[in-house]
């Protein structure tokens, strides 16, 4: 069997390798046979899985394979679900130093109305480099001003946009961010003050306007197919002033969490917390306003050199602890494969397995309004899961198998296919 | 009174050397990862003075020894990072694509909290950098992770070899040809700036030796930079490169070998893998990132099997941080190697031990549990290379400066008593610490996009 994997993977690679690109997935039937089901949702158990149409048909004990159906033998193996990342520049970004390989920050301050979803490239080499470690779905986002877009929910694989989409769109918004924003930052104490308070006028004054727009959009439209005039952005905003929509607020220092919190309150926005990286500061009042967060990255160095060393490692699991619905990202771009390992420390520094696996996978699900399609292992949701021989957050572990959307993902990149053709290379020195 | 001036000497001397005092510790009953030596379950390491002295089962000391009980727990040498920027002032002297001249050295910060992070990660010796902006940059300072003294002479590593900083590729180009419109603005302005500065030092050398043979009568003009370049020629420094592509590592192996310069260790060398045979045939080292990639065009080709392929050719490869985040889990960094190309536990943890010490030519000190070597010690509560292990406690010299049970909060040597909480800024990007080109963007591209200077700049 080795023998003819071997030689599979000689053939393989000798038709792709020029052009670096991943083979192509498979479609069809699949019943996954006698491995460790981690449902997440549903404990632990030895089963099968059937894979049919894009979803898990059935989980348990299924004992007649569908004619036409392949089957995957895996004793001793695990299946997951497929992690979520809820913060990510994926496919937005190819080159971190081109900036014309870059879509992630328009001009403006205002300009909800950006859609992530449109500038994702489904080729960035990024996206097999991501899943071939187990991460299935991730939030791509924007960055730059107050409101500096839309972020939108794809899983990683598909031709297009469209296809990847994951049934989840979120106005982000920074919230107005008190003191500096780095070390090259150089304002004066005072200008920092003036450009905070600046900010946070500018935004009160955003969202009367966005309020206003939205009763008189409610009272103008009733019965009106057409509009008067043309405001993208604050079209981008009503589904959030109405209501329907949640809104990610980045927020990261402490006073900005404990403001962004009187903010939500104030204006009753259903909010997303993002970054909330001194949350372990304001648990009481986070857990109060019951607002949820997606916190990350937990390999990052503390926000003050006064903090402890290790609290951004703890700060996901002091904040599950204390009541707080927590999911994690890596708010990477070419690393998300790091998701899994942000996860295995936040476990390591007080979450627990438990909880960090839910915080890459079911949390986000909830959090983004998926759970009843991502995020667990269970019959009818859609077929994203990977196969490993390990606990997924060791380090060492190997991903062997990936589904996403019920479609087989080889386990391939540039990165595995840059091994295959360089481990020994022919000729080597001495040509 | 001469006798009392003596004692009044000798207290001065002791006071002095207080910070670089070693300790004894005995570290019992460990799972004792010697690198060199295999693994030595229910183990305890004895270290006297600052050495260690003795490896075995039930060893006893005298009662001045301090007891550490590491049942349970995994005791592996002291971490050493071949690529840093911490315990630094400022790192890049970008007015000449040639600045052998200056030195890291010089601007020491032994109060950088980041010391004191890095050891939380086991981490006892990092190797100071200047930045990558100069083809030759300056001489770098290796550095013993001594936190808690005002003094930055007792970071130095005593007698270690010197080393100095070259730089290939974007970075000299994007600095000097585009920054400032001078040679380099290509790789192949690269290649000559590293031959005409060679061939000048060539020239300086034979003119100092025709001066000291009393063939010529005028001494030449004294030039610090044509100094430590001489000094390179004759072998005394270590050549330690940033570079990314096989094209540009090629280049400098041909240039070192016309003028017959053979200490080389490439850093980042993310195509290494592509010229791995040129690399371990030349003897060149090679100390690389786990797996930052993309970040820039030159590391789009990139593979994070690039240490394992290394490996796998006979080159010593080390996985560095670069980087005030990395440095505190270079563990786990090491560990990637396993997912990605499959080294065994040994290949891994020799990646960030034996091998960077010997990169940076204390491989003969340090990098290993072995009789006689520093007495630097990490011990966590787990085999180090799984994600779930934590570090305990952090020995250096046989003193610990890092223990888990008495960690304060605040670990910082210098508090400002006018500082404000809010002139702490929050690291949104997990590399925001890279400090490859710092002081470079500050000077001469600040005001170009502000918002990108926190990102990716190696």
């Amino acid at each position: 069997m080795k023998t003819i994997n071997i030689i599979i993977a000689a053939l393989l690679m000798t038709c792709s390798i020029q052009a670096q690109m991943v083979e192509k997935s498979q479609s069809g039937t699949f019943l996954l046979k006698n491995a460790l089901l981690h449902t997440v949702t549903n404990g632990t158990m030895k089963g099968d899985i059937l894979i049919k149409d894009g979803k898990i048909a059935d989980i348990g004990s299924i004992s007649q394979a569908e004619a036409g159906s392949t089957t995957i033998e895996l004793t001793g193996k695990h299946i997951y679900p497929g992690m979520i990342d809820g913060g990510t520049k994926l496919g937005l970004s190819e080159v971190g130093s081109v900036s014309l390989t870059q879509d992630y920050r328009e001009l403006g301050s205002f300009t909800p109305h950006m859609q992530a979803l449109t500038a994702v490239n489904p080729n960035s080499v990024s996206i097999p480099v991501t899943r071939t470690n187990g991460v299935t779905t991730v939030i791509a986002k924007t960055e730059g001003g107050l409101f500096p877009g839309t972020a939108a929910l794809i899983n990683l694989h598909g031709y297009t946009p469209q296809q990847m989409y994951a049934g989840f769109k979120g106005v982000q918004m920074n919230f107005p961010a008190t003191g500096r924003r780095g070390r090259w930052d150089r304002r004066k104490d005072e200008d920092i003050k003036k450009d905070s308070e600046k900010a946070m006028k500018k935004l009160n004054g955003i969202w009367k306007k966005a309020v206003q727009y939205a009763k008189i959009d409610s009272a103008g439209t009733a019965g009106r197919k057409t509009r008067d005039d043309y405001n993208p952005q604050m079209d981008a905003l009503l589904p959030v002033v109405n209501g329907e929509a949640p809104l990610m607020i980045e927020v990261n220092k402490d006073k900005d969490i404990k403001a962004a919190i009187k903010w939500v309150a104030e204006n009753k926005v259903n909010a997303i917390f993002t970054g909330v990286s001194e949350g372990y500061r304001v648990t009481k009042e986070l857990a109060e306003s019951g607002v949820s967060v997606i916190t990350g990255p937990v390999l990052s160095i503390p926000g003050r050199s006064s903090a402890s060393y290790d609290i951004s490692y703890k700060n996901a699991g002091i904040m599950q602890k204390a009541g707080i619905k927590v999911a994690i990202r890596t708010n990477e771009t070419e690393n998300v494969r790091n998701l899994p390992f942000n996860a295995g420390f936040a476990a390591a520094y007080g979450m627990g397995v438990e909880e960090a696996l839910k915080a890459v996978t079911i949390i986000p699900a909830e959090i983004f309004g998926v759970a009843d399609q991502l995020g667990s292992l269970e019959k009818g949701k859609v077929a994203n899961l990977f196969i490993c021989d390990g606990d997924p957050f060791e380090t060492k572990t190997q991903v062997e198998h990936l589904f996403i959307e019920g479609y087989k993902v080889p386990i391939e990149s540039r990165h595995t296919l840059l091994y295959d053709e360089f481990l020994k290379r022919d000729p080597g020195a001495d040509k | 009174m001469k006798k009392y001036i003596l004692s009044l000497c000798a207290m001065m001397v002791a006071f002095m050397g207080t910070a670089q005092e070693t300790g004894s510790i005995l570290i019992k009953n460990g799972t004792v990862l010697t690198i060199t030596d295999g693994v030595k379950e229910n183990t305890d390491v004895l270290i006297k003075n600052g050495k260690i002295s003795k490896i075995g089962k039930n060893l006893s000391a005298d009662r001045s020894t301090q007891i550490v009980d590491a049942t349970g727990q995994f005791v592996m040498p002291g971490i050493v990072d071949a690529h840093s920027h911490i315990a630094l002032e400022t790192v890049n002297e970008a007015t000449n694509p040639v600045t052998s001249e200056v030195f890291v050295g010089d601007g020491l910060d032994p109060q950088d909290v980041g010391i004191y992070r890095a050891l939380a990660g086991g981490v006892t010796i990092s190797h100071a950098m200047h930045g990558s902006a100069n083809a030759i940059g300056g001489e770098c300072e290796t550095i013993k992770h001594r936190y808690g003294t005002w003094d930055p002479d007792d970071l130095r590593m005593k007698n270690a070899p010197r080393t100095i900083k070259f730089a290939l590729g974007e970075n000299p180009i994007r600095v000097h040809g585009e920054g400032r419109n001078i040679t380099p603005s290509t790789r192949m302005g690269v290649e000559q700036v590293f031959r005409s500065a060679f061939s000048e030092a060539q020239l300086y050398k034979k003119a100092w030796a025709d001066f000291n043979n009393k063939i010529t009568r005028t001494p030449p003009h004294y030039s610090r930079r044509m100094e430590t370049l001489v000094d390179i020629l004759d072998g005394e420094i270590i050549i330690h490169c940033h570079s990314y592509r096989a094209d540009e590592l090629l280049m400098l192996m041909n240039v070192l070998e016309d003028y017959g310069v053979s200490r080389l260790c490439f850093q980042h060398v993310n195509e290494g893998f592509k010229v791995a045979p040129e690399l371990a045939k030349f003897g060149a080292g090679a100390s690389v990132f786990s797996d930052w990639w993309a970040y820039k065009f030159e590391v789009y080709y990139s593979t994070a099997y690039n240490a394992a392929i290394l490996v796998r050719n006979g080159v010593v490869t080390s996985i560095n941080s670069d980087s005030g985040e990395l440095i505190r889990h270079l563990y786990h960094e090491a560990a990637k190697t396993q997912r990605y190309g499959d080294l065994t536990d040994n290949e891994a943890l020799r990646l960030i031990t034996i091998n960077p010490a010997t990169q940076l030519g204390i491989g003969d000190r340090v990098g290993s549990i072995e009789k006689g070597k520093d007495g630097d010690i990490a011990i966590f509560s787990a085999h180090p290379l799984s994600v779930y292990a934590i570090p305990q406690m952090t020995i250096v010299d046989g003193i610990v400066k890092f223990d888990l049970k008495n960690d304060a909060q605040d670990m910082r040597i210098d508090i400002d008593p006018e500082e404000k909480f809010d002139d702490t800024f929050i690291n949104l990007n997990a590399e925001d610490e890279e400090r490859c080109m710092q002081d470079v963007y500050n000077e001469l591209f600040l005001g170009e996009s502000s918002q990108s200077h926190a990102g990716h700049k190696h």
